[in-house]
């Protein structure tokens, strides 16, 4: 068990900067999930922590221990490929032993802990066959099981979930989320998928170009989000913004303010305005019924933007009013960071522990 | 008519190849294997059938079982040592820079040289009064060699040239089953602690196997197949030192003339490679790991 300290971290290849200049600190036992939109640095940060990439710059603790010099093996750090990376020419068996053989571990520990490893990944069935005769989830499940043999300290996965099929992901999201709460070890998980990210994480730290957006836990991320971006990248639609060059009448008080955004799911549809600040007709331009939510795309004066119902009859009429509450408006200033609701946040949202 | 035509198009397409393949496959092998059991000089109108007498010959004649000592000598040290070089060849300049690209290249090009070229200037640099390799072991006051000129080295002479021109291509061709080897294996076994030598043992050399075990039997095959070095350096001499099979069978059938002799010993050549063959697709389905 650690934590994991990024102090002044900077990375280049060549002309390209990829992190310019990183601080975080990855808190022990936690499920942090490191994600971004592709080429934002998200990967390659996670390799300095294996020992993969060195940094150009800056130190990186793993606990207390400084890594700088030390060798990926020496790390005591498990990584998941994306393409899970097993040795083809050994049987699952092998694949899960052959860490435990390089660090000398005597052969009857080793048997012991390959089925103790094998059990509870359910493997065990399977020890003897060669990775190309399983299937994908059963291929993760070796990966995991050759990661979680080692008793590492950081468990470091790389976008481990991306080759299976959706309905496989879905259950393998829910086993790593329990696999995490039963192991109690640091887990550091990149990915690019928003949905993965707020529903494994207890701590989300968002990337953009080699630079941290904001690190919160999943909830703070959706409701305080600290600047434009943060907003936009998480939920879906994205948070819907209005420039407020477009509404002469609102009448800001204050002048940094330049954008106002809410929520997809916040906005209201109504026949005729109401109470809130913030409404204006809009016109339906198309309408997605999933089911349990509808989407609506509406066509306004500032632009299009999205609503978002839950379990709400289909709303026919062309013309209409889309409103929203006050206190679920949020400010963006200039340089793109958010305002009020971040400031006016009461209490500390609670962080979901374990599934 | 249409009908007719119909049922044999598949026939006609494959025609052409299957002609071509009997004409010169399928019908010299068995003319050859019907002239072992004959003996004929290439001109007179009757052959005369002598049943198994060509190769009770062969068993007693001393110059074919030093040809086929010579070949089996020739056949071991070269492919062994070619693929032995060639492999640590490659891990060595497997590398993706400028350089070893040259140097890639550089080693290749000995296989794109005709072999009677080859021939040609390794004879001048083994001459042993002038030649450029006797000069050189002087200038290190290291003792000379006669090269070709001695049964004692003229065989390992032709090894030394057989190496030199096919070590290039085999380099090539492990250097492209090292590349196919996923890079993140090696990631992996970093975090595994493994040493240099395990990822070695544990996983290229594993992955790379097929392709060394293809190219030791291409090696073979073609190995036991040697003339033209033999035929322009040494015409099997000296004192039969450089004697190989294809070359005895060369001689007694266009030199000497006694052409179901030479058949005969054709066909134990046929024999031999013909194992090879079996073993290579044999093993090949079972023993070494495919992906």
């Amino acid at each position: 068990m650690a934590e994991i300290r990024f102090e002044n971290v900077k990375k280049t290849y060549g002309e390209d900067t990829i992190i310019p200049d990183m601080n975080m600190t990855i808190k022990d036992g936690s499920f942090t999930v490191i994600v971004g939109p592709s080429g934002c640095g998200k990967s390659t940060t996670l390799r300095m922590i294996a020992g993969l990439e060195t940094q150009t710059e800056g130190n990186i603790y793993i606990g207390d221990r400084l890594v700088n010099d030390v060798s990926p093996g020496k790390r005591n750090v498990s990584m998941v490929f994306q393409n899970y990376a097993l040795y083809p020419t050994m049987s699952v068996k092998g694949n899960i032993e052959f860490g435990l053989k390089n660090r000398k571990v005597p052969k009857a520990e080793r048997q012991k802990l390959i089925e103790e490893v094998a059990e509870i990944v359910g493997l065990t069935p399977y020890l003897n066959k060669k990775p190309q005769k399983l299937s994908g989830g059963q291929r993760q499940r070796v990966a995991l099981a050759r990661a979680m043999v080692k008793k590492p300290d950081v468990f470091i996965l790389d976008e481990p979930l991306s080759n299976l099929d959706a309905k496989l992901r879905q259950q393998m999201r829910s086993e790593l989320v329990q696999l995490h709460a039963k192991l109690g070890t640091t887990f550091v998980y990149v990915t690019h998928d928003q949905v993965e990210a707020m529903s494994m994480g207890d701590e989300i730290v968002l990337l953009d170009q080699g630079e941290i957006m904001q690190m919160a836990p999943p909830l703070d991320l959706y409701n305080y989000p600290a600047n434009r971006f943060t907003a936009q990248f998480i939920g879906t639609p994205p948070m819907n913004l209005v420039s407020v060059d477009q509404l002469p009448s609102a009448g800001f008080s204050e002048k940094a303010v330049e954008q106002i955004g809410f929520r997809p799911e916040k906005a209201k549809l109504r026949h005729f305005p109401g109470n809130d600040q913030f409404s204006m007709p809009c016109t339906i331009l198309n309408r997605e019924t999933l089911g349990s939510e509808i989407i609506y795309q509406l066509d306004t004066f500032a632009g299009k933007l999205y609503a978002k119902t839950f379990n709400e009859p289909v709303v026919d009429d062309e013309q209409l009013v889309v409103s929203v509450n006050n206190e679920d408006i949020y400010y963006f200033k200039e340089n793109g960071r958010c305002i009020a609701p971040y400031l006016n946040r009461e209490t500390p949202i609670k962080v979901r522990s374990t599934v | 008519m249409s009908r007719w035509l119909e049922r044999f198009r598949p026939y006609l397409m494959v025609a052409p190849a299957i002609i071509v393949f009997v004409l010169f496959f399928i019908y010299p092998i068995g003319y050859m294997i019907y002239l072992s059991f004959h003996e004929w000089d290439f001109i007179s109108p009757d052959k005369q059938f002598v049943g198994l007498d060509n190769f009770a010959g062969l068993s007693e004649h001393p110059e074919f079982l030093k040809s086929l000592e010579n070949t089996f000598v020739f056949t071991f040290f070269s492919v062994g040592i070619t693929t032995v070089l060639a492999l640590l060849l490659a891990l060595w300049i497997n590398r993706p820079t400028r350089f070893y690209g040259f140097v890639q290249g550089a080693v290749f090009s000995p296989h794109i040289i005709s072999l009677v070229s080859i021939a040609m200037l390794w004879m001048w640099l083994m001459d042993p009064q002038y030649g450029l390799l006797n000069w050189g072991l002087e200038m290190f006051g290291l003792p000379q060699s006669e090269w070709l000129a001695s049964p004692e080295t003229a065989l390992y002479s032709i090894i030394l040239v057989a190496i030199w021109k096919s070590i290039g291509f085999n380099t090539l061709i492990i250097i492209a089953g090292l590349q196919s080897i996923p890079p993140h294996l090696y990631e992996a076994a970093a975090l595994d602690q493994s040493s240099r030598f395990t990822s070695f043992a544990k996983i290229t050399f594993p992955m790379i196997s097929p392709t060394l075990f293809f190219l030791i039997i291409m090696n073979l095959i073609g190995s036991f197949q040697v003339f033209e070095t033999i035929d322009i350096m040494t015409q099997g001499g000296p004192l039969q030192s450089t004697n190989t099979l294809v070359y005895y069978i060369y001689e007694y059938g266009f030199r000497f003339f006694q052409l179901g002799y030479a058949s005969s010993a054709g066909v134990i050549l046929l024999i031999v490679l013909s194992i090879l063959t079996v073993l290579y697709f044999f093993l090949m389905s079972r023993r070494v790991h495919y992906q």
